[in-house]
């Protein structure tokens, strides 16, 4: 009975403390490598001696004490084998005080800004983000993002010798540096939880885990740094997630926010998004994610498209586009003056949107348009528009999407023609 | 998961008595105890020179065995550890402390999961 409890505690202790445990011994051991192989010899241990002499009180301090003494101890045989290796002299002398709980997520936020350097190639970020943070396998990670193992193996492998080649500090960024290295974090954070949200290939629990994952990482950005624009993102996201139930129907079909169940949204996640979004409102610092999710905010809010304060989105859209002047907030921008005054209006600020430039290949500026013809009653022009749209885009449910509207376009036409 | 460390080394390499490869040879046993300690350890085996080795075919029923491999490479395959590690990356981490990593290479491989289809070429 007593091994049965503590196999279930080591299994439980496995699951919630072995990623604070890992970020506090990188942090002691000086090294991703190291720290990785104190961590197997803490669980290995404790295997060994939980069952025997029961489980420690608190089990994260257990660990990181014995990985770390464990590792250590091990070094010092090797060293004596091959010849003392003078640093290791240094780091087995020092002692530092394993940290009390509090500082557990110091450490985890360490990680986050070390494993989001903006020395890293962004790819690179985001793999050993879900490795390191995340405690996501190598290969789950492949899977998630559709690539081969040694492909993610080496971006990782890539990552870590750059960190220790560069000597990037594992710490949380001083102020000055902090708004740089933050929008490097959150961009992480973002495009882990886009990856999860927006994707319809592959194995939609590993996209749902991205999805709680990204969550999980803005959660803890926010519980330690009171910054406006973590505070939007956490917002923008759980935003989403409210609606992530009714944006696809049974057959992996994309369902239009017009014609979601609203009644099925999360409400809790929604009034936690409010709470965050007039928190980050007061401290007068409107970045991008916050206004994001104050447009976000004004969507969840509303009984039903029609009933929706297009007016107030796109006072946000402004103030967004002086802040990210981007060709996609100009067309999202136009999407909601199309809502606002009508499909003419909106039809002229698509168009003045593609003639800034940078948007002939976004499938989305092209089916956008071809909303706005077809409502003008535009038959020809808005079956050009999606097929443009069409030739644009290779994810399938999008291409399921416009082949439904063309094919409708075309049932409408010939009731008019008839 | 289980891995393969397939390890490729040039004998001539290993076997000339230089201080390195006496180096590699010594560290490489206690290497394996340290992976038995830490349980990462399923199985390691050494292979003896390629030319103790015969190579066996079978054409249209017909056995045939000739003596040796002979490749042309200098590196042969020299070693198998066979590992269990949480996925690639500590997989390549634990490769990457076998001894003869310095004097030839090793090659990491995931052992085939059967509940996953088979590949199609």
């Amino acid at each position: 009975m007593i091994t049965g409890d503590a196999r279930h505690a080591l299994e439980v202790a496995y699951r919630t403390e072995a990623r604070h445990v890992l970020a506090t011994l990188i942090r002691l051991m000086g090294g991703f490598d190291a720290a990785e192989e104190a961590l197997h010899e803490a669980f290995a241990a404790a295997a060994e001696q939980w069952p025997r002499d029961g489980v420690p009180v608190n089990p994260y301090s257990w660990l990181v004490s014995t990985g770390r003494f464990k590792t250590i101890d091990r070094w010092r045989r090797q060293a004596r084998l091959a010849g003392a290796l003078p640093e290791l002299a240094a780091l087995a002398g020092t002692a530092p005080e394993i940290t009390m709980p509090e500082d557990i997520q110091d450490d985890e936020l360490r990680l986050i800004f070390t494993c989001c350097h903006p020395a890293l190639a962004p790819d690179a970020r985001i793999a050993l983000t879900l490795r390191e943070v995340g405690g996501l396998t190598t290969e789950e990670i492949a899977r998630a993002y559709l690539a081969p193992a040694p492909t993610i193996a080496q971006r990782i492998v890539r990552a870590k010798a750059k960190i220790r080649d560069e000597a990037i500090p594992y710490e949380v960024p001083a102020r000055a540096e902090l708004p740089a290295r933050l929008e490097s974090a959150l961009q992480v954070i973002y495009l882990i939880f886009n990856e999860g949200y927006t994707a319809t290939q592959g194995p939609s629990l590993m996209r749902e885990d991205l999805c709680a994952e990204a969550i999980r990482l803005g959660r803890l950005v926010v519980e330690l740094l009171d910054e406006s624009e973590a505070l939007g993102l956490l917002a923008l996201m759980l935003l989403h997630e409210a609606r992530r139930p009714t944006r696809i129907d049974a057959a992996g079909d994309l369902i239009l926010l017009e014609n979601q169940n609203r009644a099925l949204w999360d409400r809790g996640l929604i009034a936690e998004a409010q709470g965050l979004i007039e928190h980050a409102l007061a401290s007068r610092r409107f970045g991008p994610y916050l206004l994001q999710a104050a447009v976000a905010a004004v969507h969840a809010e509303a009984p039903s498209v029609g009933e929706t304060d297009w007016a107030q989105i796109v006072a946000l859209y402004d103030v967004l586009l002086r802040v990210d002047p981007s060709a996609v907030v100009a067309l999202n921008r136009a999407a909601a003056v199309g809502m606002r005054d009508g499909p003419a209006a909106g039809l002229a600020s698509i168009d003045a949107a593609l003639k800034q430039g940078g948007l002939d290949d976004y499938h989305l500026a092209h089916s956008a348009r071809a909303d706005m013809q077809r409502r003008l009653g535009l038959a020809e022009a808005a079956r050009v528009s999606y097929q443009r749209a069409l030739e644009l885009t290779r994810q399938p449910a999008e291409r399921r999407f416009l082949q439904a509207r063309l094919t409708q376009l075309d049932a409408e036409f010939a009731t008019v023609r008839n | 998961m289980r891995y393969a460390c397939l390890i490729y080394f040039d004998p001539q390499k290993a076997f000339n008595q230089s201080p390195e490869a006496e180096a590699v040879l010594r560290d490489s046993e206690p290497y394996n105890a340290e992976l038995t300690a830490s349980g990462h350890m399923v199985a390691a085996h050494a292979l003896t020179l390629p030319q103790a080795a015969m190579t066996v075919q079978v054409r249209d029923g017909k056995m045939s065995a000739t003596d040796g491999p002979f490749m042309e490479t200098k590196e042969m395959l020299g070693g198998i550890v066979l590992i269990e590690a949480r996925d690639l990356n500590e997989a390549v981490r634990i490769a990457g402390g076998i001894p003869f990593a310095r004097l030839g290479f090793v090659e990491v491989r995931p052992l085939v999961d059967y509940s996953q289809p088979r590949p199609t070429l």
